[in-house]
């Protein structure tokens, strides 16, 4: 079982690299950005095939380390 | 006075912080971050600078996980003294040891300079031999030290008196200047709320003796030492 995790900052954080990407973006001429948010993205592989197992050992890596939950969000996709 | 300096892979600062310890008059050791205990007697706990996982993940997410934490979790717990520099004050954050988080530098830049430092209170026993509002000339040296709490948070912070140190300039100003690192409220250092654990972004460790070109963070490591009475 393969599953996908994203974190992000959540709304509010400042952002700096974010900010740095975007200014990157904007000075290689690419139009029509209006802002950039960076995060992570975390591809898992678990050993269970239960589904409920998977998301409860996700959950669990999440909140103990994948993401610091003062600042950031995340979000589980379950292949 | 019996410190424990706790050396995750990646730490490079331990030295230092020994040297300026034994300095002091403490009884410093280094201890692995796999021990699950910490010597018997420890009377200070340190975590020093350095890029503890290789900064993988967030800055100090690892190390604040270590198999070490637990007894310094438990240690604080007991009212022990706890001192995180740098990389330390990073790992105590994510360690849940210290509230907030430090951010990216708000100039994206590594920092590394003579920076002063206004102490905000002189009655913990992190600081008690320096004068309140002193300005005191250490040095910085990170990427992230930008410290972010949300509102509330820093209100606590501010009404309970749990700011340690702010960036100033040599007159003790705080400026927006002085501010490199674009930390909210020029915070360099906070305490918990019973004022025994503190974390902080600049190195005391780095100007303890005068060959080193400064002796002002001598101040912290003596005011540590003397906080507990001489072993006969």
């Amino acid at each position: 079982m393969k599953a996908r995790v994203t974190v992000t900052l959540k709304n509010g954080v400042l952002d700096p690299q974010g900010k740095a990407i975007e200014g990157a973006l904007k000075s290689l001429g690419v139009e029509g950005i209006a802002g950039v948010r960076q995060g992570k993205v975390f591809d898992i592989e678990l050993e269970t095939s239960d589904r409920a197992k998977a998301e409860e050992a996700l959950k669990a890596a999440c909140e103990k380390l994948l993401a610091n939950t003062v600042i950031e969000n995340y979000r589980v996709e379950i292949a | 006075m019996k410190s424990a300096v706790i050396v995750f892979p990646g730490s490079n600062r331990e030295g230092d912080m020994v040297r300026a310890l034994k300095l002091a008059g403490s009884d410093a050791q280094k201890v692995w971050h796999a021990e699950t205990e910490l010597p018997k007697g420890t009377d200070l706990v340190v975590l020093p600078g350095g890029f503890s996982y290789g900064d993988y993940l967030r800055c100090g997410a690892i190390a604040g996980r270590a198999a070490v934490m637990d007894a310094v979790r438990a240690h604080a717990a007991r009212g022990g003294l706890v001192l995180g520099v740098c990389n330390g004050f990073q790992i105590l954050c994510e360690a849940g040891l210290l509230p907030g988080i430090l951010m990216r530098n708000a100039n994206l830049k590594f920092i590394c300079h003579r920076q002063f430092l206004r102490v905000e209170r002189n009655d913990t026993a992190f600081t008690r031999n320096y004068e309140k509002g002193q300005a005191i000339d250490v040095c910085v040296a990170h990427g992230e030290g930008n410290y972010t709490a949300d509102e509330e948070t820093l209100k606590r912070l501010e009404g309970e008196g749990l700011v340690a140190f702010r960036y100033c300039d040599a007159q003790g100003r705080v400026t927006a200047d002085a501010n490199r690192n674009g930390s909210m409220n020029s915070i360099a250092g906070i305490y918990s709320e019973k004022l025994n654990v503190l974390g902080m972004m600049p190195h005391p460790e780095n100007l303890v003796e005068e060959l080193m070109g400064g002796t002002d963070g001598r101040g912290l490591f003596e005011s540590l030492v003397s906080s507990f009475p001489k072993a006969a």
